[in-house]
């Protein structure tokens, strides 16, 4: 008799599920707009340049070796991330409260902050601090809270399906209303999946209630770069944050903004009040570490910590970046245009106004199921699409695509 | 601060850490200006010069897989696919049974750490047994905090006999056979850590014996495949005893020390099942665990194992390489063991040379580790636990030497 007999078939992770139906799809005008990794306009991926000479160098570095990372990770990693999300100069950084602690990706870093935020945040194993996280937001997000031991994942305000864009009254609403000490989880830029950001005026807003309600801010930052193709316009919402006096947690992804995607690169940015509360939280977070994954993995750590740290090497990556996002920023204009030109019914302004990697399109499931059903586009059911995945070539099937799901199907 | 008012602070309440009592070890060894100082605290190996050692067969795979310019596309949840099978086949034997049944799943993990926090998460959720996970007397430090942080138990059963620095094989089955029926035991497959001391293949045979009688869940660790003996047959003998013995394992593997990758975090976790059905839904389970916590596991390493296990000149390199390493551990042993003689020692080093495996239980108490550290600049843990691979014939003498001196 197996231990593992009751165990139940889990469902795929839907995203997952898309890109493998899309392999197994044999349709010669198949179009993958699920997963979200950058892809150039021979519908490719890309490593980039300065990722590839970044690399060469570390291979013929005959000095380097394989030795294990401390806990919290490369140290030169730690400190050139942090100054990347809070500036080059970030008072918060002059005054040596700020902390980071390299974690597995984006995810890694959520997870660790997570884990943290239970054991000692709100009083000591507390999980019943409500978590708030957007709706819609990245569908990771709830489980990993959950799996940290929260009990409360709430979603608040955020996507206006009406209006197409941020429902800020709904948001600032919620705001006012959730417990003092609720943990609100905000992406730093590039609304995952929406696109759609609060402008700085709506930020200070959110900022000033967040401020009077002691509501605790988590950002979520997968997209610096990537979104406006400027690394401080992207961080904005953080820095002024920080600069309100917040203490803060910042999950850093270097996957898309380096290309880094299967090596893994993250960091947990830590802004406290002083060193010496930083320092204390430090020391519990590699305890977390320890037990989660004993130290981090050190070629993608190697690579951005590399770069970061070299004024030429990052003037590189800051070309290749925009590279990326003014590709991104082209597939949204002649989305539009295309839409726009064909008589589409509804409004497309939301694609252009919309940024970074995805767009909520606004298509309903049926027609989401047409699409993909049909017309071999496949994207999440959400009615999300990854704009890398439009290129020049496939850019007007993809539209036409879109115009007989929406005429045809209700 | 320049101008910036910090309301309040969340983290007053927030106690400091206790410090790493490993990472401690090695600060205090930093610091110390003796030129005759030796870290005989640190887990990796280190060669006859005490040098980090980046084997040949990793530095080849490297460069074969820098020419293949490959993606950086997101593995799957579960890495590798490549890496996963090879590593199974590693530990269960080629032509095992199970692998070509396809009653079991291997998930790439972030090394042994990573491994088995994955299998203990999947206990907490799945097991329907006990809560307890038996873990041999003295254990890994990090296993009692993996489960816990998990969400399971932690109960011990005795393995360690101070009085001979071997295994005390009756107390051992004495308390097996007390474990409540469905409970967890953790079995380390080879090169116990820390003491070093392992069971005989008959003795395997009665623990397996014992173990089955009182329907326990195995959860092997193995984080020493070759390092052991220098042969990764003969290291993985316990594993597939037990497999053929009907025992459906657990089985954490790493790959930081056999293959020098520790930085790279390499490992494996295995589910052995009833049959493949089975199989696909708990690694179904393996993937709704992992994605919360990092979605999907890093490529260099992994690439970088499977190119050398799936490449028969890198393959057989590398078991030269790990048996090099399997060697002059063994070595140091056997001059540590002489040298201890040679000072004039009346006690019995035996245990020195028949340990195995990175560490070795000398037996010092506290106290003696104390003296050996301050009068000598020899670090190692509290509790008399050494690295071999921190010994190198420069030093071994001197360590004879220091030894001989807090024990006589």
């Amino acid at each position: 008799m197996s231990v593992f007999s009751e165990v139940p078939q889990a469902p795929p992770v839907a995203v997952f599920k898309l890109s493998a139906d899309f392999r197994e799809d044999s349709h010669p005008q198949k179009v993958n707009l699920g997963v979200g990794a950058y892809r150039t306009d021979d519908c490719q991926p890309w490593v980039l340049p300065v990722v590839k000479k970044v690399e060469r160098l570390i291979v013929e570095d005959g000095s380097l070796n394989h030795e294990y990372l401390p806990i919290l990770g490369l140290p030169e990693f730690r400190s050139a991330s942090s100054k990347v999300a809070l500036g080059d100069d970030s008072a918060a950084i002059k005054d040596n409260r700020v902390g980071g602690v390299q974690a597995l990706g984006g995810t890694g870093a959520l997870r660790i902050g997570a884990e943290f935020l239970r054991r000692w945040y709100n009083g000591v194993n507390n999980t019943a601090t409500p978590i708030y996280v957007s709706a819609p937001t990245w569908e990771n997000h709830n489980s990993v809270f959950a799996d940290a031991g929260f009990k409360d994942i709430r979603p608040y305000h955020y996507w206006d399906a009406a209006k197409r864009g941020l429902d800020l009254d709904g948001l600032l609403d919620d705001l006012e209303k959730a417990p003092e000490r609720s943990v609100f989880v905000l992406h730093a830029c590039a609304h995952n999946p929406t696109g759609t950001d609060p402008t700085p005026e709506e930020w200070k807003k959110i900022s000033e209630i967040m401020k009077r309600r002691s509501l605790f801010v988590f950002f979520d930052s997968a997209y610096q770069g990537f979104a406006s193709g400027d690394l401080d316009k992207d961080a904005w919402a953080i820095r002024y944050f920080v600069s309100e006096g917040f203490e803060l947690f910042v999950a850093q992804s270097f996957s898309k903004n380096f290309g880094l995607y299967n090596e893994r690169v993250g960091n947990l940015t830590v802004v406290a009040q002083d060193g010496e509360n930083l320092s204390r939280i430090l020391s519990q977070m590699e305890k977390i570490v320890r037990t989660t994954w004993s130290n981090p993995p050190s070629q993608g750590a190697r690579i951005v910590s590399k770069t970061l740290n070299s004024p030429e090497l990052f003037a590189e990556w800051k070309g290749n970046v925009k590279t990326m996002a003014e590709r991104v920023l082209l597939m949204r204009d002649q989305l539009k245009a295309k839409l726009q030109a064909q008589g589409t019914p509804g409004t497309w302004d939301h694609i252009t106004q919309q940024i970074g990697m995805f767009s909520f399109t606004g298509l309903n499931p049926k027609q989401v199921e047409y699409m993909i059903k049909e017309k071999h586009v496949y994207l999440m059911a959400s009615g999300r699409i990854n704009m890398c995945g439009l290129t020049t070539k496939n850019i007007d099937y993809v539209a036409q695509s879109i115009h007989d799901a929406v005429t045809k199907v209700q | 601060m320049r101008g910036i008012t910090v309301f309040h602070s969340w983290w007053g309440g927030v106690q400091m850490g206790p410090p790493d009592p490993i990472l401690g070890v090695s600060e205090a060894f930093k610091k110390d200006t003796n030129p005759k100082k030796m870290n005989l605290g640190v887990g990796a190996y280190r060669d006859d010069m005490g040098k980090p050692f980046v084997l040949s067969c990793v530095r080849k795979a490297e460069a074969i897989i820098t020419t293949k310019q490959m993606d950086k596309e997101y593995l799957g949840i579960g890495g590798l696919g490549e890496f996963s099978k090879s590593c199974a086949q590693l530990a269960l034997g080629a032509d095992n049974e199970v692998m070509k049944s396809g009653r079991y799943i291997t998930v790439q993990t972030i090394s042994g750490t990573g491994s088995l926090r994955i299998g203990a998460n999947f206990l907490a959720r799945f097991h329907g047994g006990p809560r307890d996970v038996y873990l041999p007397k003295p254990s890994w430090g990090n296993h009692t905090p993996i489960f816990r942080d998990a969400g399971m138990e932690l109960k011990a059963y005795k393995y360690y006999d101070p009085s001979t620095c071997g295994f005390d094989f009756k107390g051992a089955l004495d308390d097996i056979s007390k474990i409540p029926e469905h409970s967890v035991i953790m079995l380390h497959a080879c090169a116990h850590n820390p003491t070093g001391v392992d069971p005989k293949p008959e003795q395997w045979k009665e623990i397996s014996d014992i173990v089955k009688k009182r329907n326990l869940l195995v959860f092997f660790d193995m984080a020493y495949q070759g390092f052991a003996s220098g042969d990764i047959d003969r290291d993985a003998w316990a594993v597939r005893y037990f497999i053929e013995q009907g025992h459906n394992i657990l089985l954490s593997q790493s790959f930081a020390k056999n293959m020098g990758l520790y930085g790279e975090r390499v490992g494996g976790f295995t589910v052995v099942c009833n049959d493949a059905e089975e199989a696909k839904r708990v690694e179904s389970q393996l993937k709704i665990l992992i994605r919360p916590i990092y979605s999907n596991p890093p490529m260099n390493g992994a690439r970088i194992a499977a190119t050398i296990l799936n490449t028969p000149d890198l393959r057989s390199l590398w078991l030269e390489e790990v048996h090099g390493m399997a060697n002059r551990i063994i070595k140091m042993r056997e001059q540590l063991a002489a040298g201890l003689i040679k000072e004039g020692s009346s006690k019995n080093w035996q245990h020195v040379i028949d340990q195995i495996g990175m560490f070795c239980f000398t037996g010092l108490k506290p106290e003696q580790v104390e003296r050996l550290t301050k009068e000598f600049s020899v670090y190692m843990t509290k509790d008399g636990r050494i690295s071999m691979a921190g010994v190198t014939s420069g030093n071994v003498g001197y360590l004879a030497h220091g030894i001989h001196a807090v024990t006589k």
